[in-house]
C-alpha cells in the first residue's frame, strides 16, 4: 500500500460519480472521497510507525524515457499533509453541496472528484513534469464548475473565469519554460536532481521570477490577484471551496517544495523583497475587505490578506516559517471552507450575498450563529483555534526575520478583527424580522467537523508538527547546503 | 491528587459552560443559574483549599499538561502555576465571581436567554483562571484574548440594539490592539530568554545574563501596550466606559473587579523584568497618573450612574499603574484588591437601582431611594466611603499608601494622583446624592413600583459591602500581612516608609482632601439641591468633560475615517487600476494577434486550443532538440 492509492481511488471515484447517474452522484462522491481520506489517513498512521517509512509508502516507476519523466508519488511530512488537506476537505465540500440542486449532477460532483485527484497529484508527485501535469490537470475542473455551475450573469462569469484560466495558465507556462531549462542540466526533473542543478546567478533569478510569476499569481500575492475576488464571488460555493481551501495551497506549497529549494541563492539574497511584497499584500488585503460590500467578496479580500502572511512566512526561509506556513495551510484551508459555506447557507436562505440586505438572522437560528461565530473567531486567530498556531508561528518567523515585517504583518489581528466583527454585526446581529430556518443536519455535520478540526489542533497541534518537521528540515538542509 | 484538584478549579467553570450551552434551555432558568454559580464556586472552594496550603508550605505548585507549541527556538506548554500571586487573583476572581454569579440568578431572571448569559459567564470565568494559572506567557495570552471574547460576547449580550453591539465590538478591536503589542513583546522575550516560562526567565535574569537591555525595554513597552488595551489606559481606555451596554453584573465582573485587573497581574507577574527596565516604569507611572486624573475629570459631570462607574474604574486602574510604575508591586495589588470588593459592591449596588427603577440609568431620573433601598443604600454608603479614601474604609488604606509612594517617587505625579482622589470623592458623593437623596424625580409609574431588591441581590451587596469596610486590614502600615505574603514573587520589595511626620503629613492632607471633595458634593447637591441640566444645556468646561473631551471623535477622525478612506483609493483606483494595466497586456496580446489576422474569431476556445497547441510545439521542439 503506498500513496498512489489515494490517486487511484480518487481517479475512479471521479469516474464511478460520472457514470453513476445524477441520483446518486454526490452520494458516490461522498463515499470515494471519504475512503481516500481513510487511506491517507491510514497512510499517514503508517508513516509514523513503519521503518524507512518514506520507501515503502512511496510509488516510483519509470513512464517516458526521453525525455526521463518518473512516476514518482512521494510520501514524506510535507506531501502527506497536503494530501491529508485535500482528502479531509473534499468530502466535507461534498457535503456542503448536498442540498444545492444543481443540473447534471454526475459531471459536476465527477469533476469535484477528478479536481482533488488533480490537486492530490500535485502535493504528491516527486518529479518536476509529473508535477507540472497535475498542476495544470487540475485547472480544468475547476474552469467548468466554476463556468457551468456558477451563480449570476452567465456573460459577466464567462469573463471572470475566462480571465481567470488564462491567468492562472500564462503563469504556469513560465514554471513550464523554467522545468524544461533546467532538465537541459540534469537529465531529469526528479525533485533532489533539480535541487543540485548548479545554476548561475542569472539562471536561478530568471527561474526563480519563472516560479513566482506562476504561484504569485495563484496565490494570489498583490499585485497579480485581481482576479481572485470576482472569480470568489461568481463561482458556485464548491468551487470557491476547492479553490481557497486547497487549489491556492499548491503554490504556497510549492514555494517550498520546488521554488526555494532550486533557487536557494536568490531567494536568499533577495528575500525581505518577497516578505515585503506579501506583508504589503496582508494590509493591502485586510484594508480592502473592509469596503467590500458583497460577503463573498469581503471573504476573498479577507483570504487574500492570510495567505498573504503565509508566503511571507514560507519566504523567510527558516524552519519557524516553513512550519508556520504548512500549518497555517491547513487551518486556513478549513476556516475558509467553513466561511464559505456559511455565506452560502445565507445565500440559499435570503438569496443575496449583499451585506447590507442581510442582519437579524442570529435572532432566528442559535446553532448557525455559534457556528459561525466560532469560525469568525477562528479567522480571526484566536488562541486555542487552529489558525492561532499557524498564525503565532508565522509572526513569530517574520519577528525573527525583520521585527518590523512582524508589527505590519501583525496588523492583521486587528483588522482581521476589525473587519471580520464589523461583518459579523451587519449579517448576523441587529433585529429583523425575516424568517430564517436554521442549518440542517447535514449542514451541521459539514460545520461540526470544520470546528472540531479547529478546536483539535489548536490545542494538540503536536501530531502535525511532528509529522511536517522533519521533512521541512530536510528541505532546509537542502537549501542551506546549497546556498 | 495537586494535578486533578487544579484541573478541577480550571475546569470546572468550562463544564459550566459547556453544560449551559448544551442544556440550559432544558434544564431551565433557575437550573441553569444556579448551574453557573456552582460552577464557579467549586473553584472558589479548591481555590481555597490551595491558598491554604500554599500560605502555610509557601511552596508553589506547578502543574504541567502536554508541549502545546513547537517553534525552533522554544517550546511551549499547557502549564500552570499556582503560587502566591496567582492563589491571590484566584481568591478574589472565584470569590467576587460567585457571588455576581449569585446576584446574576435574580437579576437577569426576566430575561429569555439566561442560559446562555451564564454560560458566556462561566467561559469569561474559565478564560480568567486560565490567564492568572498559567505558567507562562502564551498560556496567559489564551487567557487574556479569551476573556476579551467574552467581554464581546456579554457588551453585546442584548445583540438586537447595534449601539451595543457597536461598543462590543469597539472593545475587542481596542483590546487586540494592545493584543499585538502584547504578541510582539511576547516574540521579543522568546528570542532573547528562548523560553516563556516565568520561573525560567526570573532564574535567567538573577543568574544575571547578559540581555540586550535595548531590546527588553522595547520588549517590555510593548507588553505594557497590551496592559494599556486590557486595562483601559491611556490611549486605549474610551472602550471600557462604553462596555457599560452590557448587563449590570457584567459591568461588575468584567469590567470592574478582574478582566480589567489583568494588565496589572502581567506587570505584577513579570516584575523582576520591569525592573530592569527603569524608563517603561516611568512611562507607566505618568501614563497611570494622567489616566487617573482625565478620567476622574470626565466623571465629574456624568449623568449615567453605570458611566459615573465606569470612569471612576479607569480612573482608579489609572492609579495602580502609578504605583507599578514606582516600582510598589504590592500596593498596586493591594488596591486591585480592595477596588475590587468596593468596585463590584458600587456596581452591582447600581444594577440593584436600575433594576428598582426598570432600567432607569439616569441619575437625573433618580433620587430618594435610600429610604425604599435600605441595604442598597447602606452597602453603597459604605463602598462609596471607601472609594473616596476615607478611613477606617479599605480604600482609605491602599490608596493611601499609592500617594505615599508617589510622593516619594515623584511630587508632580503625587499632586496628580491627589487631584484624581479629591474628584473621585467628589463624584462619588455627587452619585450618591443624586440617587439616594432629596426626592424621587422619576415618573410616578416608576414611584410606584420601587421596591427593595430581592434577597439574592442583597446578599452579595452585604457580603461585599462588608470586605471593603474590613478589607484594609490585609495590608495595615507597619504589619502588612500581604507584603509579606507575596514577597516570594516579588523580586524586589517596594520601599515601605516609616511612618513618620511627613507619612503622616500625607494621610491628613488626603483625608482633607477627601473631606473638601464631599463637602463640595454636599453643598450643590444637597444644600442648594442641584440636579444637572439636560444635555443640551451643558456648556463650557462642564460641556467638554459631558463629551468626554471628544477622544472619541478625534480617534475616529484621525485613524478610522483615514483607514477607510485609503480603502476606498484601494478599491476604486488602486485595483482598477491593477486590472486595466493586466487587461492591457491581454489586450496588447489580442492587438497583436489581430494583425496577426486571420485566427481572430472571437471563440476564447479557439483562442485555450491555439495557446495549448503553442505550448506543445514548444515543449515539443526542446524535447527534440534535446
Amino acid at each position: 500500500m503506498n500513496v498512489s492509492l489515494i490517486l487511484v481511488i480518487l481517479l475512479f471515484g471521479a469516474l464511478a460519480t460520472w457514470y453513476s447517474g445524477d441520483k446518486w452522484a454526490s452520494k458516490v462522491a461522498l463515499a470515494f472521497s471519504t475512503v481516500a481520506f481513510g487511506v491517507t489517513a491510514f497512510l499517514t498512521y503508517r508513516f509514523f510507525t513503519v521503518d524507512n517509512p518514506t520507501v515503502t509508502l512511496s510509488f516510483s516507476k519509470m513512464w517516458i524515457a526521453n525525455p526521463r519523466v518518473v512516476l514518482f508519488f512521494k510520501a514524506d511530512g510535507l506531501s502527506l499533509a497536503m494530501a491529508l488537506l485535500t482528502t479531509a476537505l473534499t468530502p466535507i465540500i461534498i457535503l456542503t453541496s448536498f442540498a444545492n440542486l444543481f443540473p447534471r449532477k454526475a459531471s459536476f460532483y465527477g469533476l469535484i472528484l477528478f479536481m482533488a485527484f488533480a490537486m492530490a497529484g500535485t502535493f504528491l508527485s516527486e518529479d518536476g513534469f509529473l508535477y507540472y501535469i497535475f498542476w495544470e490537470l487540475s485547472l480544468i475542473p475547476i474552469y467548468f464548475i466554476a463556468l457551468m455551475w456558477g451563480g449570476g450573469d452567465a456573460e459577466e462569469r464567462k469573463k471572470a473565469v475566462v480571465k481567470f484560466f488564462i491567468y492562472t495558465f500564462a503563469g504556469s507556462l513560465f514554471m513550464l519554460l523554467a522545468f524544461i531549462y533546467i532538465y537541459q542540466r540534469t537529465g531529469s526533473f526528479l525533485a533532489f536532481n533539480l535541487y543540485n542543478a548548479r545554476l548561475n546567478e542569472t539562471e536561478e533569478m530568471l527561474i526563480f521570477l519563472a516560479f513566482f510569476l506562476a504561484y504569485a499569481i495563484k496565490i494570489p500575492i498583490i499585485p497579480f490577484h485581481t482576479w481572485q475576488a470576482n472569480v470568489y464571488q461568481k463561482a458556485p460555493a464548491a468551487g470557491t471551496m476547492l479553490l481557497s481551501g486547497i487549489m491556492l495551497k499548491m503554490a504556497l506549497f510549492s514555494i517550498i517544495k520546488w521554488q526555494l529549494p532550486i533557487a536557494p541563492h536568490f531567494a536568499e539574497k533577495y528575500k525581505y523583497i518577497f516578505i515585503a511584497l506579501c506583508v504589503a499584500g496582508v494590509i493591502y488585503g485586510s484594508i480592502l475587505a473592509l469596503k467590500q460590500t458583497n460577503l463573498k467578496k469581503l471573504l476573498a479580500y479577507s483570504s487574500l490578506a492570510h495567505v498573504g502572511l503565509v508566503a511571507a512566512g514560507a519566504y523567510t526561509m527558516t524552519l519557524d516559517g516553513f512550519r508556520g506556513a504548512v500549518l497555517q495551510m491547513l487551518a486556513h484551508g478549513f476556516v475558509v471552507v467553513g466561511l464559505f459555506f456559511a455565506a452560502e447557507i445565507i445565500e440559499r436562505r435570503f438569496a443575496t450575498q449583499e451585506i447590507a440586505d442581510m442582519g437579524g438572522i442570529r435572532l432566528k437560528t442559535p446553532v448557525f450563529s455559534s457556528m459561525f461565530m466560532i469560525l469568525v473567531l477562528a479567522s480571526v486567530a484566536l488562541p486555542s483555534t487552529f489558525n492561532f498556531v499557524g498564525e503565532f508561528e508565522l509572526l513569530y518567523s517574520l519577528a525573527q526575520a525583520n521585527i518590523w515585517m512582524a508589527v505590519v504583518g501583525g496588523l492583521t489581528i486587528i483588522l482581521g478583527a476589525f473587519y471580520m466583527l464589523r461583518m459579523f454585526q451587519q449579517v448576523m446581529l441587529g433585529d429583523g424580522t425575516r424568517a430564517f430556518a436554521d442549518v440542517t443536519v447535514i449542514e451541521g455535520v459539514a460545520f461540526v467537523l470544520i470546528i472540531a478540526v479547529l478546536l483539535f489542533f489548536g490545542v494538540y497541534p503536536k501530531p502535525l508538527v511532528e509529522l511536517v518537521t522533519p521533512t521541512l528540515n530536510e528541505l532546509l538542509t537542502y537549501i542551506k547546503q546549497l546556498r | 491528587m495537586e494535578t486533578n484538584l487544579a484541573l478541577l478549579l480550571l475546569f470546572a467553570p468550562f463544564a459550566g459552560f459547556l453544560i449551559n450551552v448544551f442544556f440550559g434551555k432544558k434544564i431551565g432558568k433557575n437550573a441553569s443559574g444556579y448551574l453557573g454559580t456552582a460552577a464557579v464556586a467549586v473553584s472558589f472552594v479548591v481555590t481555597l483549599f490551595f491558598f491554604l496550603q500554599v500560605s502555610s508550605t509557601k511552596k508553589a505548585i506547578s502543574v504541567e499538561l502536554f508541549e502545546w507549541l513547537n517553534l525552533q527556538n522554544f517550546t511551549v506548554g499547557f502549564n500552570f502555576l499556582l503560587d502566591q500571586l496567582s492563589l491571590l487573583w484566584l481568591m478574589f476572581v472565584t470569590g467576587i465571581g460567585t457571588l455576581i454569579h449569585l446576584y446574576s440568578i435574580s437579576y437577569m431572571h426576566d430575561d429569555e436567554n439566561m442560559h446562555k448569559f451564564f454560560a458566556y459567564l462561566n467561559l469569561f470565568v474559565f478564560f480568567m483562571l486560565t490567564l492568572v494559572m498559567g505558567s507562562n506567557l502564551l498560556i496567559m495570552f489564551i487567557g487574556w484574548e479569551g476573556v476579551g471574547l467574552c467581554s464581546y460576547l456579554l457588551i453585546g449580550f442584548w445583540y438586537k440594539n447595534q449601539d451595543y453591539n457597536d461598543a462590543a465590538k469597539k472593545a475587542f478591536i481596542m483590546n487586540r490592539i494592545g493584543d499585538l503589542g502584547f504578541l510582539i513583546g511576547i516574540f521579543i522575550l522568546a528570542h532573547i530568554f528562548h523560553t516563556l516560562e516565568y520561573t525560567n526567565i526570573r532564574t535567567a535574569v538573577e543568574n544575571a545574563w547578559t540581555i540586550d537591555r535595548t531590546w527588553l525595554t522595547i520588549a517590555m513597552l510593548c507588553l505594557f501596550i497590551g496592559a494599556c488595551g486590557k486595562s483601559a489606559q491611556i490611549p486605549l481606555y474610551t472602550w471600557l466606559p462604553d462596555a457599560m451596554a452590557g448587563p449590570t453584573p457584567v459591568s461588575a465582573l468584567i469590567h470592574a473587579a478582574t478582566m480589567v485587573t489583568a494588565g496589572i497581574f502581567m506587570v505584577t507577574r513579570l516584575n523582576f523584568l520591569f525592573n530592569l527596565t527603569p524608563d517603561v516604569l516611568e512611562v507607566m507611572a505618568i501614563v497611570g497618573a494622567i489616566t487617573s486624573l482625565i478620567a476622574a475629570s470626565i466623571g465629574l459631570v456624568q449623568n449615567d450612574i453605570k458611566k459615573v462607574l465606569a470612569y471612576s474604574t479607569v480612573s482608579q486602574l489609572g492609579l495602580m499603574f502609578l504605583a507599578l510604575g514606582c516600582g510598589a508591586y504590592e500596593i498596586a495589588v493591594f488596591h486591585v484588591i480592595t477596588h475590587a470588593f468596593f468596585k463590584a459592591c458600587l456596581f452591582l449596588g447600581s444594577g440593584s437601582v436600575i433594576h428598582a427603577l426598570h432600567g432607569e440609568q439616569d441619575m437625573r431620573n433618580m433620587g430618594g431611594l435610600r429610604k425604599v433601598m435600605k441595604i442598597t443604600f447602606a452597602t453603597f454608603l459604605i463602598s462609596t466611603l471607601a472609594i473616596s479614601g476615607l478611613p477606617p474604609f479599605s480604600g482609605f488604606f491602599s490608596k493611601d499608601e499609592i500617594l505615599m509612594t508617589a510622593f516619594h517617587h515623584n511630587t508632580v505625579l503625587y499632586v496628580i494622583g491627589s487631584l484624581a482622589s479629591i474628584m473621585t470623592a467628589f463624584y462619588m458623593f455627587r452619585l450618591l446624592y443624586l440617587t439616594f437623596y432629596k426626592d424621587f424625580r422619576g415618573t410616578e409609574e416608576q414611584k410606584h413600583h420601587l421596591h427593595e431588591s430581592p434577597g439574592l441581590i442583597t446578599f452579595p451587596l452585604i457580603v461585599l459591602a462588608i470586605l471593603a469596610l474590613v478589607g484594609g486590614a490585609i495590608s495595615l502600615p507597619g504589619a502588612s500581612w500581604l507584603n509579606e505574603y507575596l514577597a516570594p514573587v516579588i523580586a524586589k520589595p517596594a520601599v515601605h516608609h516609616h511612618l513618620g511626620p511627613t507619612e503622616y503629613m500625607l494621610m491628613g492632607i488626603a483625608v482633607v482632601g477627601a473631606l473638601v471633595g464631599i463637602g463640595i458634593a454636599y453643598a450643590k447637591y444637597m444644600n442648594k439641591g442641584e440636579v444637572p441640566p439636560q444635555d443640551s444645556e451643558i456648556k463650557g468646561v462642564a460641556g467638554l468633560l459631558y463629551n468626554k473631551y471628544y477622544v472619541d471623535e478625534v480617534y475616529t477622525a484621525i485613524i478610522v475615517k483615514p483607514i477607510y478612506a485609503i480603502g476606498s483609493f484601494f478599491k476604486n483606483v488602486t485595483e482598477a487600476a491593477i486590472s486595466g494595466l493586466v487587461f492591457g497586456f491581454g489586450k496588447a496580446a489580442v492587438f497583436l494577434g489581430k494583425q496577426g489576422g486571420a485566427v481572430q474569431n472571437g471563440s476564447v476556445g479557439f483562442y485555450l486550443l491555439i495557446f495549448v497547441l503553442g505550448i506543445c510545439a514548444i515543449v515539443g521542439s526542446i524535447f527534440l532538440i534535446k
